[in-house]
């Protein structure tokens, strides 16, 4: 029993994780229809922006909220600011042809990430700076509750709660929400749809931004390709909840990262990089669509 | 009978060239020839659910895995098995390992290929990880060490082992291309281009699009597999690592880079994606640095934007040849 707490409490940190990976997939995915090869090595990017950053100002000295804050700050600034690089620089380009070139273009833009952080950063896994004291917070017969834990459910929460507030209340959500609905509908009604992808590569590449420094919170070791199995993860969690469906999505990431803490725990910890791959075959032949989402047939 | 008279003169013009380049080339340039025919078969094979049926496969090295184990495999399991019957022992294993490959084809490629969309990139791309993760956990293929110790190509009378290869190489070569192109230009393979050119259409002309995408996919599986052998018994050892996403990338760069519906093109574009990084080795010695996967990445890119139907587009050499000569009269 107290060993089932646990791991509950362990998978819904690696579950909320993933869900903001995975936001970043289903929301391009939405308004563009196309698998952000490149999502994963942002997100990746995003580690190494907020581990520099809090070198140079020694975060390491003040462990607490306002450090982390500033690191996240970073993290997202970075992410952002390459979100909307690759977009501007080869999906823009692009908009408009075969939807098997820009999929090769997604792949480049990965591949070029990966070995560019190879080249800069070096090949070597880095140590990420602990930003937050793990400290126990409750600590009973049942449960121990780490802040560590709390941080990244707390942040999970909060980004999940800015990002419904986005999409549900503003205009700009409004207007992604229309374009993920019909593009050319969208353009037609005056919606400035260049404009609201730029928009959605910000907000997803932050999410990613958010998760990497998560990660390296709980698992403090960072390198160039440390976005590839959890990019893969993330999509596929997109793809169990709906792709495009942004509730879907993290609904799918928790399931995610519940089951494949439950696995480690009772089955074997070789199979946790089989089972996202098992989900994903299990969801494409019972039900492609995804948990949320909705079937579409295809008019002609 | 007529049918095969253009392969059997192409095999025995690769024959004779063989015995020249047997004599004329130092070893390394031999080796790279062999590599380049051998991702010739792995990236026309490719072609054909790339850019002839328009899906997107992202884990051909996968199924190259997969026929390389199996032959090296076989070829531990039985062993003088080869010693004895020559040649045919290796294309015994080669037609073994291409089968079970397209077993596999046919499993990850039910699923996905049933939707409409990107799943099959990212169940190939899955199945590449995951076959990696399986064979570094099975004892019996070797774990991390692989298999090594493969039985290469036999010696035969004064030809060397580079000419047996060669020849042995050449004729899948042969038989992937002549099959791919025959099938392509057949009712048959019309169907794969319908699926690519409209999908609606091509299921209301009463065309079971799934059955389609699927049997391209696993013919395509077969010759990875081939190819695999191939590798299995060229290169002497198979580990999990050298099948992995770059070298699935790198034959995704040959069908890209040649033109997507253009076998020919294939067969240029991986001679040039082998022989590039050889020569950019001279220019990692003056940089100090290796820039050879940052060219080929911003490489794909760039050619995505400017040149996205590749060298040839859909057409074949012999195109661009009558071309030539039309304007020179």
């Amino acid at each position: 029993m107290q060993d089932l707490i646990q791991h509950l409490i362990n998978g819904l940190s690696l579950g909320s994780i993933y869900a903001l990976i995975a936001l970043g997939y289903t929301m391009v995915y939405g308004v563009l229809q196309l698998i952000n090869f490149a999502h994963s090595d942002i997100y990746m990017m995003g580690a190494f922006a907020s581990y520099y950053v809090s070198r140079w100002f020694n975060f390491e000295a003040h462990p607490g909220i306002v450090t982390l804050c500033m690191a996240l700050l970073a993290s997202m600034t970075a992410c952002a600011l390459i979100g909307v690089a690759v977009e501007r620089f080869a999906y823009r380009p692009l908009r408009g042809s075969p939807k098997i070139n820009i999929l090769i273009t997604a792949i480049g833009v990965s591949l070029f990430l990966q070995f560019g952080a190879q080249l800069i950063f070096g090949p070597n896994p880095k140590a990420f700076p602990t930003l937050i004291e793990d400290v126990a917070l409750i600590e009973t017969e049942f449960i121990v509750l780490k802040s560590l834990e709390v941080t990244v459910f707390v942040i999970t929460l909060l980004a999940l709660g800015v990002l419904h507030f986005l999409v549900y209340k503003t205009k700009f959500g409004k207007s992604m929400r229309a374009v993920s609905h019909n593009i050319n509908t969208a353009s037609v009604l005056g919606i400035n749809v260049n404009k609201v992808i730029v928009l959605t590569f910000i907000v997803g590449s932050a999410l990613a931004g958010v998760g990497s420094v998560l990660v390296g919170l709980k698992y403090p070791k960072i390198e160039p390709l440390m976005g590839v199995m959890i990019g893969l993860k993330g999509f596929v969690a997109a793809v169990f909840g709906g792709i495009g469906n942004m509730t879907g999505a993290v609904i799918g990431a928790m399931i995610m990262g519940l089951s494949e803490e439950f696995v480690v725990a009772y089955l074997s910890s070789t199979l946790r990089d089989a089972l996202a791959f098992g989900l994903l075959i299990g969801i494409l032949i019972w039900k492609p669509s995804g948990l949320l989402g909705k079937n579409t047939v295809e008019k002609v | 009978m007529k049918n095969f008279k253009i392969p059997l003169f192409a095999y025995i013009g690769l024959l004779i060239l063989g015995l020249a380049l047997q004599f004329g080339l130092n070893a390394y340039i031999q080796i790279l020839i062999l590599q380049i025919l051998m991702f010739s078969i792995a990236a026309m094979s490719l072609n054909l659910v790339n850019g002839f049926t328009g899906q997107f496969s992202l884990g051909h090295a996968g199924f190259m895995a997969v026929g390389a184990y199996t032959s090296a495999y076989l070829s531990q399991l039985l062993p003088g098995f080869l010693e004895t019957t020559h040649v045919f022992g290796f294309f015994i294993f080669s037609v073994i390992a291409g089968l079970f490959a397209s077993f596999f084809g046919y499993v990850v490629g039910l699923p996905s290929l049933r939707l409409k969309g990107d799943y099959l990139a990212i169940v190939t791309l899955g199945f590449g990880e995951i076959l990696r993760v399986v064979l570094l956990n099975i004892e019996p293929l070797g774990g991390a060490r692989g298999i090594s110790g493969i039985v290469p190509y036999p010696e035969f009378g004064f030809l060397d082992r580079f000419w047996v290869s060669f020849a042995y190489i050449s004729f899948w070569f042969l038989v992937c291309l002549f099959f791919l192109w025959r099938i392509t230009r057949s009712r048959y393979g019309r169907q794969f281009m319908s699926v690519r050119e409209d999908e609606v259409a091509a299921l209301s002309l009463g065309l079971s699009t799934t059955k389609i995408k699927v049997s391209s996919f696993v013919i395509a599986s077969f010759f990875a597999g081939v190819a695999g052998s191939i590798y299995a018994h060229l290169i002497s050892i198979v580990t999990p690592t050298v099948f992995g996403f770059l070298m699935s990338v790198n034959i995704v760069v040959m069908v890209v880079l040649g033109g997507m519906g253009s076998f020919t093109g294939s067969i240029i574009a991986a001679a040039f994606v082998t022989v590039m990084p050889e020569l950019l080795r001279s220019v990692q010695s003056v940089t100090g640095y290796d820039l050879r996967m940052i060219i080929f990445s911003l490489g794909l890119i760039l050619i995505m934007i400017f040149k996205p139907n590749g060298l040839f587009g859909d057409k074949e050499l012999p195109y661009f040849l009558s071309k030539l000569k039309r304007k020179k009269v």
